[in-house]
């Protein structure tokens, strides 16, 4: 009889991190397929090469730095996913690459593996994109255009203005707010439609992978500052527009929900959440970009293990939480 | 679905149903195995020596101190006096006493008949009759009535039996609530207790139906039916469920006014004070779907594991663990010649279905362990920092709290062996070693 010892518990969930990623690729495939009809095949190109530039290349980290290989977890695949859907549909394809092996072995690996690193991945190779290959990355295109399945050269293309550069003049966009809703707008391919992030995000929630809270804390933080310090004549109009705009519903619900990346602490993903909005609505307002969501959730990323400390609960028998120094 | 009413926990599957619900009763094997530390505490010295005869109920060991003496289970002569492995892991000085198969008892002496004793009376008729938590704690019951002087109100019966597939504390209820009862009434007017709350999780109607319809017999005394939620039973949990009240961290029950007795245990008081029966048989479940006849044995103290996994029909092909108490907290066996002990409630054989194999275990640092610790800590936090040896924050994250019910390993999508770590994290800390 070989009867094997090992610690308590002996039982163990269903849940395990394989799942939990499918779960956030099943989640992002009404904003992918919703981004290949409005900006064209291109749109499958540029993922496929970036989810296959991303698991390559925690693939060959991991045989480098002799970790052990976790292709098989999927979060390479999500990481190069999420980076996709924040491209325009114009990028040259080997902008994908670029951006998914920075993502995977600069701020995955490098940052410390799945469930370390500091930064969300795929928001860290977008920073890192905008640095280094500005004019690919804000030339957008109007919707149900047509567009070459080649690379495109820069000066070929048509650049349309985006609700937020509207906004940035400041004025109201000419696109309904229908239109933003179900994604008939220029953007990045994953950022037009908020209905079908938030199907994405609606399914997350009842597979119990995210809560709503930094979604909601985020979303209504914006909504808040963008009423109150809104541009617009109608107050309510320009709140519904900073919604609807730019990166945020993807932000809210996709990025600055990575676990990695964000607090454990109830009350600290509150704040969280809310402190990405200001951030966001501050770049927008002041930034040079239209766009700020992409550096609103990498500051807050930085801050979460302090927002952590700070907002640690009340354990139980304990009348006040000690204080707790920091990591 | 009720709310729960303590912090956190789990809800795995019950897998009550494995079990036949009714009590059998297993002849005393040819020998038993008793050690002389079945409880927290120092270990008894032996009152026998190798070839005495003994009595069915007679004190075979005791000692000084935070000690509980222990009892022969069966009549016949002292084969031997060696080191066994026990079931809490670990040898222990153990008589073996050859059966004689006649069940010669010695002669027993109520306490009282009434119940009307004082609660020094209670203790030391406690302690002869080696009672300890039989929910698994072993704690020395003498230490908690002792210690309960003057100081609760509210006295609480553990009937939760919250972990999976456990199943004695039901059946224990089904079929004899009324013995049940009058111990628990006998502690409530002995501990004074203004409040007492006999608490049931929502999943055992028959043991709530059964201990309900005894009730009109006994004056102030509730039935506290609790929505099913792992670790319920745990005594924290129970007191937050039960009063509201917290249990102060490094603190006891009493330190929030509260006593919780195991129902079983409630019943070998019961045994002992009105019937003078010393606690040398209990119910075991032999359960898990790795034995082919799951079943819940009256059972003699000393029994070992090996005997009543025969009686079950012995165990499947696919066992890969044979563990000393529930799935959550319970202690996997390396042998099957270890003995039921009185803190024994059940003997577990999972398959490699039931427990798979873990391999490269990951933080994904998803949280969950936050949301269904039932301290409130940080598990993820705990695991990283404990790793690291990092004393500061480990005290600073308050591991010394830690219960070790499992539910973050529970629930983690890593797989990590988050208790484990934590076990180790303790003893490092109270060695000085960090």
């Amino acid at each position: 009889m070989n009867l094997k010892l090992s610690s308590s518990p002996h039982i163990r969930g269903k849940d395990n991190t394989r799942r939990i990623m499918l779960d956030v690729i099943i989640a992002l495939m009404p904003t992918l397929i919703v981004g290949t009809f409005v900006f064209t095949i291109r749109v499958l190109i540029i993922t496929i090469l970036s989810v296959g530039a991303a698991v390559l290349g925690e693939f060959a980290f991991s045989k480098i730095t002799k970790r052990s290989n976790r292709i098989g977890d999927l979060s390479a695949v999500v990481t190069g996913l999420l980076l996709a859907l924040t491209l325009p549909a114009t990028v040259p394809y080997y902008i994908p690459v670029i951006g998914a092996l920075f993502a995977v072995i600069v701020v995955k690996g490098i940052g410390g593996g799945i469930g370390q690193n500091t930064f969300n991945p795929a928001l860290g190779a977008r920073a890192f994109l905008l640095l280094f290959f500005p004019v690919w990355l804000v030339r957008y295109t109007e919707p149900f255009g047509r567009l070459p399945l080649g690379n495109i050269p820069a000066e070929d293309i048509i650049t349309t203005a985006t609700p937020l550069h509207h906004m940035q003049m400041p004025a109201l966009p000419d696109i309904t707010l229908l239109d933003m809703f179900i994604g008939r707008t220029p953007g990045c391919v994953g950022e037009v439609s908020a209905i079908a992030i938030l199907i994405g995000g609606a399914y997350l929630v009842w597979r119990k992978v995210i809560t709503l809270r930094i979604p909601l804390a985020y979303l209504g933080s914006v909504a808040i500052v963008s009423l109150v310090f809104s541009k617009g004549d109608s107050p309510l109009m320009w709140m519904a527009y900073s919604l609807l705009s730019g990166g945020l519903m993807l932000g809210a619900v996709f990025m600055a929900t990575d676990y990695s990346s964000s607090p454990v602490e109830k009350n600290a993903q509150l704040v969280y959440g809310a402190l990405c909005g200001v951030l966001t609505v501050a770049f927008r307002y002041f930034g040079i970009f239209p766009e700020g969501v992409t550096y609103a959730i990498l500051i807050m990323n930085a801050a979460s293990v302090l927002l952590d400390r700070i907002f640690i609960r009340r354990i139980y028998g304990k009348s006040g939480s000690k204080e707790v120094s920091q990591k | 679905m009720k709310k729960s009413l303590f912090f956190g926990g789990v809800h795995p599957a019950p897998k009550k149903e494995l079990c036949d619900p009714t009590i059998i009763r297993l002849n005393a094997p040819e020998r038993v195995y008793i050690p002389l530390r079945q409880h927290k505490g120092a270990e008894c010295k032996a009152l026998v020596k190798i070839g005495d005869a003994v009595l069915m109920g007679q004190k075979i060991g005791d000692g000084e101190g935070m000690c509980v003496p222990v009892h022969a289970s069966v009549s016949g002569t002292v084969e031997d006096i060696c080191e066994r492995l026990s079931p809490d892991g670990g040898k222990v000085l153990s008589i073996v006493i050859k059966n004689d198969g006649k069940d010669e008892s010695v002669p027993a002496t109520p306490i009282s008949a009434e119940g009307d004793i004082s609660i020094e009376e209670l203790a030391n008729a406690v302690r002869e009759a080696g009672i300890v938590g039989m929910g698994g704690s072993a704690f020395p019951t003498e230490v908690k009535i002792s210690g309960a002087q003057d100081k609760i109100d509210t006295l609480i019966a553990n009937g939760c039996e919250c972990e999976p597939y456990i199943m004695a504390d039901d059946v224990l209820l089904r079929t004899d609530a009324e013995r049940f009862l009058k111990g628990f009434d006998l502690l409530k007017r002995v501990l004074k207790a203004s409040r007492a709350v006999v608490a049931i999780e929502d999943n055992k109607p028959e043991a709530i139906n059964a201990v309900k319809a005894e009730l009109p017999k006994f004056e102030g005394i509730e039935v506290a039916v609790m929505p099913t939620r792992y670790p319920q039973g745990s005594e924290k949990q129970l007191i937050q469920a039960v009063t509201g009240r917290e249990v102060p961290s490094g603190g006891l029950p009493v330190d929030a006014g509260c006593a919780v007795f195991n129902v079983a245990t409630v019943t070998a008081i019961a045994n002992a004070v009105f019937e003078g029966r010393p606690l040398f048989e209990r119910v075991v479940s032999i359960t898990g779907e790795g034995v082919s006849k799951p079943a819940n044995y009256l059972v003699r103290v000393g029994t070992s594991f090996e005997e009543l996994i025969n009686a079950s029909g012995g165990l499947k092909e696919d066992v890969v663990k044979v563990i000393a108490g529930g799935p959550m907290m319970g202690i996997s066996q390396s042998e099957l010649t270890v003995p039921v002990v009185k803190g024994t409630n059940c003997v577990l054989c999972l398959t490699s279905k039931a427990c798979e194999e873990v391999t490269d275990p990951t933080c994904i640092r998803c949280g969950k362990c936050l949301e269904v610790c039932p301290i409130r800590l940080e598990p993820l936090n705990l695991y990283l920092y404990t790793g690291e040896r990092n004393g500061d924050m480990m005290r600073a994250l308050n591991i010394m709290d830690c219960i070790e019910c499992g539910s973050c390993a529970y629930v983690c999508p890593g797989k990590l062996m988050l208790v484990e770590r934590f076990r180790e994290g303790k003893r490092l800390l109270k060695e000085g070693a960090v």
